[in-house]
C-alpha cells in the first residue's frame, strides 16, 4: 500500500513578477527515489527549498513527514537529512567538529562511523577548505545522514566525485531506500537519475513537462532507437537496401547504423536480408533512447512535452 | 546545553585557526601594545598613566569591529545560515556565540596586558579591580553588539569594512586612546561622546584607576550596557537567513538606536 511521505499540492512560488514554480503537484511514497530534473532555473530549486522550510510558499499546500513545513519547521529539523550543492559550512571547521556540531544540534551522538564510511577517516581533523571538492560533498552527505531522518533531499549528490566514491554513495542511497528511507534527488546527471530513482519528474518553466518511472518517460518520447550491424560481406551496404521503419541510415568504420521507430520489424528484416544474402552476421547492437536523449527532447527550444 | 559548548568550542578555535581572526584577536593588540608601550612613553610619558585602559580599549575594538562582522557576512553570502537553519542552529546562537567567544579572547589579551604593563613598563594597575572587570565587561558587551548589528546589516563584506571603521577610526582618534579627551577642542569632545571607546576610557580611568572623570563615569557604564541592549535586540530581530539578506525585517536606519543611549548622555552626563 502507498504511503506518501511527501505531498505536494498546486504548489506555487513566485519572486516579484518572476514565477518559479506555477502551481505543480506530486507524491513521494515512504522508502521511494524521487528524481526532480530540470534545466537551471526550472524551478527545482525553489521546490527543494521549501519543502526543507526555507521558503514561504505563495498558494498550494506542503506537506513532508505529516508536518507543513512552513508552519512548523522546528518538528521538521529531525525529520528531514539535506545534503547542499553549495558548502554550507565554515571554512575552518575540521570534519570531526562539523559532524559533533550538527549531531549536537540534532540530539544525537555523532556519526564518527558515517566518515570513515565515505572515505573520511583521515580527514577528521582536516579543515572544510582543505578538503578536495568530492570530499566536501561527501561529508555535506555524511552530515545529512547523521540523524538517521526519514526524508532526504539531495542536491547534485555525485557533481565532482570519482567513480569509486560515487559507486559507493548509490550503494548508500540504495540501503536508505531499502531501510524505507523516502529520497529526494535533484540532479543534472540522466544516468544517475535513470538508475537511482523509481520515479521521476522534469521541471520546466515552473511546471511538470514529464514525470513517471524512466522507462516510462524514455517510452513516451519520438526518440529512434539506433541499431549497429556489422557483417562479413557487408551485403548491406549495397545500394537499394531499405528495411521498415527507418527513418535514417549511416555508416561508421565497418557498420551499418539504421535509426528505427519500431524496432521489431526493423531487426526481424536486416537478419532476414543478411541471410538471404548468403552473408554472415559479425555483430548487432541495439541502442534505446536514454533518459537524457528524452530530456534534451522535452527541453530544447520548441521540444516535445 | 551540549549542542550550545561544542558551538562555543568551534567558534573559540576558530578565533585562534582562523588567521584573519587571529591577526585581530592578538597579534595586533598585543604587536601595538608592545610596539606604543615602548615608543610612547618616550614621546609622552603621560601615556604611562593610561596606557592599561587605552590598550585594551584598543584590544576591544580591534577583535570586534575589525573581527566580529565580516565572518557574519561571509557566513551569509556562503549560505551556512542555510545549513544552520536546516540543522535547527538558532539565530541567536549564531549571533550570540561569536560574541562570546570574542570576548574570551579578549579576556586573555586583556590578563596579558594586565600583569606584563605594570612589570615590563612601569605602568600604574588598576586602584579598583573589580571596577576594572565591570567597565572591560560592558565595553566588550556593546562594542561586540554594535559589530553583531553591522554583520547583520550589511549587504556585502564591502560594506562591512565601511561600517566598521566609520566607528573604529574615530575611536582611535577621538576616544581618547592616544592622548587624553581633555586636549580635544569642546565640539570634537561632544562628538567623541558618540562612540564607545570615550566612555569606555572616561570610566576606565575614572572608575577603575582612580583618575578624574570628563563626565559622569557610571553615566558611561549604563551608556555602554543599554548600546549592548540595543545592538544585540536589534541584531537579533533585523537578522535574516536568507544569503542574499532580503528577509531582513525592519529598515536599517533603525541600527541608529544603539546611539541612542550616547546621544542622551551629551545632554544628561
Amino acid at each position: 500500500m502507498e504511503n506518501p511521505v511527501i505531498e505536494v499540492r498546486d504548489f506555487r512560488k513566485t519572486y516579484g513578477d518572476f514565477i518559479a514554480v506555477d502551481g505543480i503537484s506530486f507524491e513521494v511514497n515512504q522508502g521511494e527515489i524521487f528524481g526532480l530534473l530540470g534545466p537551471n532555473g526550472a524551478g527545482k530549486t525553489s521546490t527543494l527549498e521549501s519543502l526543507e522550510g526555507l521558503r514561504s510558499l505563495d498558494s498550494g499546500s506542503l506537506r513532508v513527514a505529516g508536518i507543513d513545513p512552513t508552519r512548523e519547521p522546528r518538528k521538521l529539523r529531525n525529520l528531514i537529512g539535506v545534503q547542499l550543492q553549495t558548502s554550507g559550512l565554515p571554512e575552518s571547521i575540521t570534519a570531526g567538529e562539523a559532524m559533533r556540531f550538527f549531531c549536537a544540534y540534532h540530539g544525537v551522538d555523532a556519526r564518527y562511523d558515517l566518515l570513515d564510511r565515505l572515505g573520511l577517516a583521515e580527514k577528521r581533523n582536516a579543515q572544510y577548505h582543505q578538503l578536495s571538492t568530492g570530499q566536501q560533498r561527501r561529508l555535506s552527505l555524511a552530515l545529512a545522514l547523521a540523524h538517521n531522518p526519514p526524508v532526504l533531499f539531495l542536491d547534485e549528490p555525485t557533481a565532482g566525485l570519482d567513480v569509486a566514491t560515487r559507486v559507493e554513495l548509490h550503494d548508500i542511497m540504495r540501503e536508505q531506500r531499502e531501510a524505507g528511507t523516502t529520497i529526494i534527488l535533484a540532479t543534472h546527471d540522466m544516468a544517475e537519475a535513470e538508475e537511482m530513482a523509481d520515479r521521476i519528474a522534469i521541471l520546466l518553466s515552473g511546471q511538470f513537462a514529464a514525470s513517471g518511472t524512466p522507462i516510462e518517460i524514455t517510452a513516451e518520447g519520438a526518440g529512434l532507437t539506433k541499431v549497429s550491424v556489422r557483417t562479413q560481406r557487408s551485403s548491406l551496404s549495397e545500394s537499394g537496401v531499405s528495411f521498415p521503419a527507418v527513418s535514417q541510415q549511416a555508416s561508421k568504420d565497418e557498420y551499418r547504423i539504421y535509426f528505427s521507430t519500431d524496432i521489431g520489424p526493423t531487426v526481424a528484416a536486416i537478419i532476414s536480408h543478411i541471410e538471404t544474402q548468403k552473408d554472415t552476421l559479425i555483430d548487432l547492437r541495439v541502442e534505446r533512447p536514454s533518459l537524457e536523449d528524452r530530456f534534451l527532447e522535452i527541453t530544447s527550444p520548441g521540444g516535445d512535452r | 546545553m551540549t549542542a550550545f559548548i561544542n558551538h562555543f568550542s568551534f567558534e573559540f578555535r576558530a578565533g585562534i585557526r582562523d588567521k584573519q581572526l587571529l591577526l585581530v584577536n592578538y597579534l595586533l593588540p598585543l604587536g601595538f601594545y608592545f610596539m606604543m608601550s615602548f615608543i610612547m612613553p618616550g614621546i609622552n610619558p603621560l601615556f604611562l598613566e593610561s596606557l592599561i585602559p587605552a590598550l585594551v580599549t584598543f584590544s576591544i575594538l580591534s577583535a570586534t569591529f575589525l573581527g566580529m562582522p565580516d565572518p557574519l557576512v561571509k557566513a551569509r553570502e556562503d549560505g551556512i545560515y542555510r545549513s544552520y537553519k536546516i540543522n535547527g542552529v538558532p539565530s541567536t546562537s549564531i549571533l550570540v556565540i561569536p560574541a562570546l567567544t570574542t570576548m574570551l579572547h579578549l579576556v586573555i589579551v586583556t590578563l596579558i596586558i594586565t600583569v606584563t604593563a605594570p612589570l615590563l613598563f612601569d605602568a600604574p594597575a588598576p586602584v579598583n579591580w573589580l571596577n576594572y572587570l565591570l567597565v572591560f565587561v560592558v565595553m566588550a558587551f556593546a562594542s561586540a553588539g554594535m559589530s553583531v548589528l553591522i554583520g547583520v546589516l550589511s549587504s556585502s563584506t564591502r560594506m562591512t569594512v565601511m561600517w566598521s571603521q566609520l566607528v573604529y577610526l574615530p575611536s582611535m582618534l577621538l576616544g581618547g586612546l592616544m592622548f587624553p579627551s581633555s586636549l580635544l577642542p569642546d565640539m570634537a569632545l561632544k562628538f567623541s561622546q558618540l562612540l564607545p571607546a570615550t566612555h569606555a576610557m572616561n570610566a576606565f580611568n575614572a572608575l577603575a584607576m582612580g583618575k578624574v572623570a570628563y563626565f559622569n563615569p557610571w553615566g558611561s557604564v549604563v551608556a555602554l550596557f543599554i548600546c549592548g541592549i540595543f545592538s544585540f535586540g536589534l541584531a537579533i530581530y533585523m537578522f535574516s537567513w536568507d544569503s542574499r539578506n532580503e528577509g531582513r525585517r525592519g529598515h536599517p536606519l533603525m541600527a541608529l538606536l544603539v546611539l541612542l543611549p550616547f546621544i542622551v548622555g551629551i545632554f544628561i552626563f
